[in-house]
Order: structure tokens, then C-alpha cells, then sequence
């Protein structure tokens, strides 16, 4: 469980995350919609440690993220997350991307980890394409390879920040199925995203976010097709 | 009518001290290469440093080795070392001063090379659980090595170059060495020095010519 408990983030004098609560129960799947510039990169930034925080806590499965004694090497090895621009490490395979953090971080044999990055990669649909590097794939097959990077590790959760929002038009399927297969599968997830029928289909709940706060937050049939809140139904309005 | 005749023969006799000569310049140029990659690596991180000193004296480090001539680095050491009463070989001179040199010139380069590699890519390595030297060694540095990898061969050209400056200070074992002491005994000298830069010439071509071949295989990407 992810449970984020009134916590404020400033960039300098900027405060960014102004109060934020939200809780992610084990095999649920909530959506952040919001404009850009509300803060919902940075709170992602702020869940797995890469960001700190100035109030409030963030625990996951009861660890205090943003406690001074926390391994945080070792907590994000249960948190994936894809990042909108795709991040493949440009100077190895797709294979190599795949299998280096359950080798060195894991500290798992190669035989193992290749196993593990091989499962994975069938699991995203890049079977083919194992000794490829990376500048010469699409962007959709390497949006693809970063979530089997993430997956190689069995993460508990998986924090997708608008995973499809730099890809060409009709590369987004492909990345949406992968993402919608895994939410099947029951992972829990925390998805930011401008898809807003895909957030509808897949979410159980969804969250609004407005200048560094959840404006509204609830399950998609409410949320998405009636909003209580005439902001959410503005912004609903401006990306359809 | 200038009345100097070529004679190719005693200096040709002269060619395997010459060559010998031509090892010792390499391995020096080389030793000096692999100690300013380190030193480098080390003011680079200096640089990033929050401490205003370990900053302030990197800068004057590299400051001072691109700024002024090279010559004067290798008899800066030599001598000024020699008058605090700390006296060096010609030969650590000479590596001391071509390693300051080396040091200089690559940790400016290293520090525009990691401006070239997105800060995304630690970002990711790091969310895939990598600590920060760990997430350096695996997904930085490989890249910057192919960035830097151009001007590191460079650098080791002139590396072997600078070599030549070791008789200022004495050095009588490198190629230049050897080839003045030739000189002097035999007054040969557009033979001597003529062989002498051929010699330069073949090594810094066979350095390119090698590095080539291990970038082809290094950067398949
Ligand atoms: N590293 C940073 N330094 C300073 N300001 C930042 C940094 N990252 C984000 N911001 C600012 O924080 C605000 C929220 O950014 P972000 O979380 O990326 O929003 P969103 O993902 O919702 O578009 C923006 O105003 C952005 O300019
Ligand atoms: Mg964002």
C-alpha cells in the first residue's frame, strides 16, 4: 500500500505539492489527471525517494520513504516506474537494458537474469528484437523495453508518468495494451496520464489534480462522467 | 651553395637505439595518459563538488594546465620542485609535468562530456534501484567515454609529442633523447632529427590507426 499523508514539496520557494493525501491499496489502480504543471511528475518523484519532501510522509507497505535510516536503493526496487521520455540506456541491447539491474542490483546470475529479462520482454512484445539497441527502435518499442526493464525487477508497484504522452499518435496503442495487460494481471499502479477513456477503463479510481492538490478524487464513473466539481469539468472539457 | 652532404648510413646504424628510444617515449606518453585519466575523473568530480575548495583548486588546476605552455609545466616541476629541495629524475619530471597537462585538458573535456548525458539517465538508474557510483560506473561513464573518446585520442597524440620536452630537463632515454645525443657526437643532425620525426610520425599514426579499430569495436551503438 502506497499512502501519501498531507505532504507538501517545494522547489525552492515554489511550493509544487501543496497538502497532497492519497492512498494506493495493494492491486488498485488510480489514474492522476490534471494540467501541466500541477505537480504530478514530482509527486512520483517524491514516492519511490528521487525527490525530497519538505512535509508530511509517503510509506510504502509501512516504510517511511523520506525517513533518514530508509534504504532507499532497496525500496525502489519495489517501485517501477517508466518515465514519459523513454530513458533506454542508449550503449546497451534491448536484452542488456533489460537484465542489468537484476544483475547488478538483484545481484542475480546471468543465466537467471536472462531468463527474467526473456519473460519479460515476451511480455511486452519485443521478442524480436533482443540484440537491437535502442536508436533503432520505435518510440512505442522503447516506451515497451522500459516497462519490461521495470518489470525485470518484480516491483510491487508500478508508477507509469505519462508513459504515452511522447509517442507519435499511433504508437500509443501498443504502449496503452501493455499497461492495460498488467492492470489484468492485478499489479498495482499509479498512472499518470492524459488518456482520459483509457484512465476510465482501467482505473479504479481516479484523481483530479489542481495546483499541487487532489481537487477531486474518486471512481471513473464518477470522476470522468460526472464530476462534482465544475474545475474537473472544465479541465475534462479542454482535453477532449 | 650549402656544402652539408647527406649520409644516411651512421644514422641508420643508429636505428635500434633510436627505437628503443622511440619505447621509452611511448610508454611514458602511455603511463602519463592512463594517470591523467584518473586525476581527471578526480578534478571532475572536484568540480561538481559543493565545497568551495576541492572547486577552487580543480579550477586553478585546470586553469593553469591549459594556459601556459607545456614547457614550462615539465621545468616548473624539475626545478621548482629541485629548489624546495625535493629533487626529481628527469624522467618523473617529464611524467609529472605531461600528466598535469593530460589531467587539464581531460577534466574540461569530461566536464562538457557528462553535460552530454541526460540527467534522465541517472534518474532511471537509480529508480531501477543502481546507487549513485554504481548508476556512474554502468550507465554514465560508458557514455561518456564515447563522447571524450575523440578528444582522448587527442590528447594521447599529444601526449607522446610533449615527450620530446623531456630533454630540457635532462631526459636522455626517450626518442628525443637519444637522438640528441646522436647529434651532438656526430653533428648528423638533419639525419638524426629526420629519422626522429618519422618515428613520432609512425607512432601517433599506429595510436589513431588503434584506437580506430577499438572504437569500432567498443561503440556499436
Ligand atoms: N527540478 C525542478 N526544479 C524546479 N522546479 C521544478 C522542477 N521540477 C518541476 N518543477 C516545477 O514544478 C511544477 C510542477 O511540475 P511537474 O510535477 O512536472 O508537473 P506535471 O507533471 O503535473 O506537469 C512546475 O511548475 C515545474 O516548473
Ligand atoms: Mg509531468
Amino acid at each position: 500500500m502506497i499512502e501519501i499523508d498531507q505532504v507538501h514539496k517545494s522547489f525552492g520557494d515554489l511550493e509544487v505539492i501543496k497538502g497532497v493525501d492519497l492512498t494506493v491499496a495493494k492491486g488498485e489502480v488510480v489514474s492522476i489527471i490534471g494540467g501541466s504543471g500541477s505537480g504530478k511528475s514530482t509527486l512520483l518523484m517524491c514516492i519511490n525517494g528521487l525527490e525530497p519532501i519538505q512535509r508530511g510522509s509517503i510509506r510504502v507497505d509501512g516504510i517511511e520513504v523520506h525517513a533518514k535510516g530508509t534504504d532507499l536503493n532497496r525500496l525502489r526496487r519495489k517501485i517501477g516506474i517508466v518515465f514519459q521520455q523513454w530513458n533506454a540506456f542508449p550503449h546497451l541491447t534491448v536484452l542488456e537494458n533489460v537484465m542489468l539491474a537484476p544483475r547488478k542490483v538483484l545481484g542475480l546470475g546471468r543465466a537467471e537474469a536472462q531468463e527474467i529479462a526473456l519473460k519479460q520482454l515476451a511480455h511486452v512484445g519485443l521478442s524480436d528484437k533482443l540484440e537491437v539497441f535502442p536508436s533503432k527502435l520505435s518510440g512505442g518499442q522503447q516506451q515497451r523495453m522500459a516497462i519490461a526493464r521495470a518489470l525485470a525487477m518484480s516491483p510491487d508497484y508500478m508508477l507509469f508518468d505519462e508513459a504515452t504522452s511522447a509517442l507519435d499518435p499511433q504508437l500509443v496503442g501498443e504502449v496503452l495494451d501493455t499497461i492495460r495487460l498488467l492492470a489484468e494481471e492485478g499489479m498495482t499502479m499509479l498512472l499518470v496520464t492524459h488518456e482520459i477513456r483509457f484512465a476510465r477503463d482501467v482505473s479504479d479510481r481516479v484523481a483530479f489534480f489542481r495546483n499541487g492538490l487532489v481537487h477531486e478524487i474518486g471512481p471513473p464513473a464518477q470522476v470522468i462522467n460526472a464530476p462534482q466539481r465544475p474545475e474537473t469539468a472544465e479541465f475534462l472539457k479542454s482535453v477532449r | 651553395m650549402f656544402d652539408y652532404t647527406f649520409q644516411w648510413r651512421p644514422a641508420l646504424r643508429a636505428l635500434p637505439d633510436m627505437l628503443a628510444g622511440a619505447w621509452v617515449t611511448f610508454e611514458t606518453a602511455a603511463l602519463s595518459m592512463i594517470l591523467g585519466v584518473l586525476l581527471a575523473l578526480a578534478l571532475t568530480v572536484m568540480r561538481r563538488m559543493d565545497n568551495p575548495l576541492p572547486r577552487a583548486f580543480a579550477n586553478l588546476w585546470v586553469s593553469i594546465a591549459r594556459n601556459t605552455p607545456s614547457l614550462f609545466q615539465i621545468y616548473m616541476l624539475y626545478f621548482g620542485l629541485g629548489s624546495f629541495g625535493w629533487h626529481i629524475s628527469s624522467w618523473a619530471a617529464l611524467l609529472a609535468g605531461i600528466t598535469f597537462n593530460n589531467a587539464g585538458y581531460l577534466a574540461e573535456n569530461f566536464r562538457g562530456g557528462l553535460k552530454a548525458v541526460p540527467d534522465t539517465q541517472m534518474r532511471a538508474a537509480r529508480s531501477l534501484g543502481m546507487g549513485a557510483f554504481q548508476a556512474y560506473r554502468l550507465i554514465v561513464f560508458p557514455q561518456l567515454l564515447r563522447i571524450v573518446y575523440h578528444p582522448l585520442t587527442n590528447q594521447m597524440v599529444w601526449a607522446v609529442l610533449m615527450t620530446s620536452l623531456g630533454v630540457i630537463v635532462g631526459l636522455n632515454d626517450d626518442l628525443t633523447g637519444v637522438t640528441q645525443d646522436y647529434n651532438v657526437r656526430t653533428f648528423r643532425t638533419f639525419e638524426f632529427f629526420a629519422i626522429a620525426a618519422v618515428l613520432y610520425y609512425l607512432i601517433t599514426k599506429v595510436i589513431v590507426l588503434v584506437a580506430r579499430l577499438l572504437a569500432w569495436r567498443l561503440f556499436r551503438y
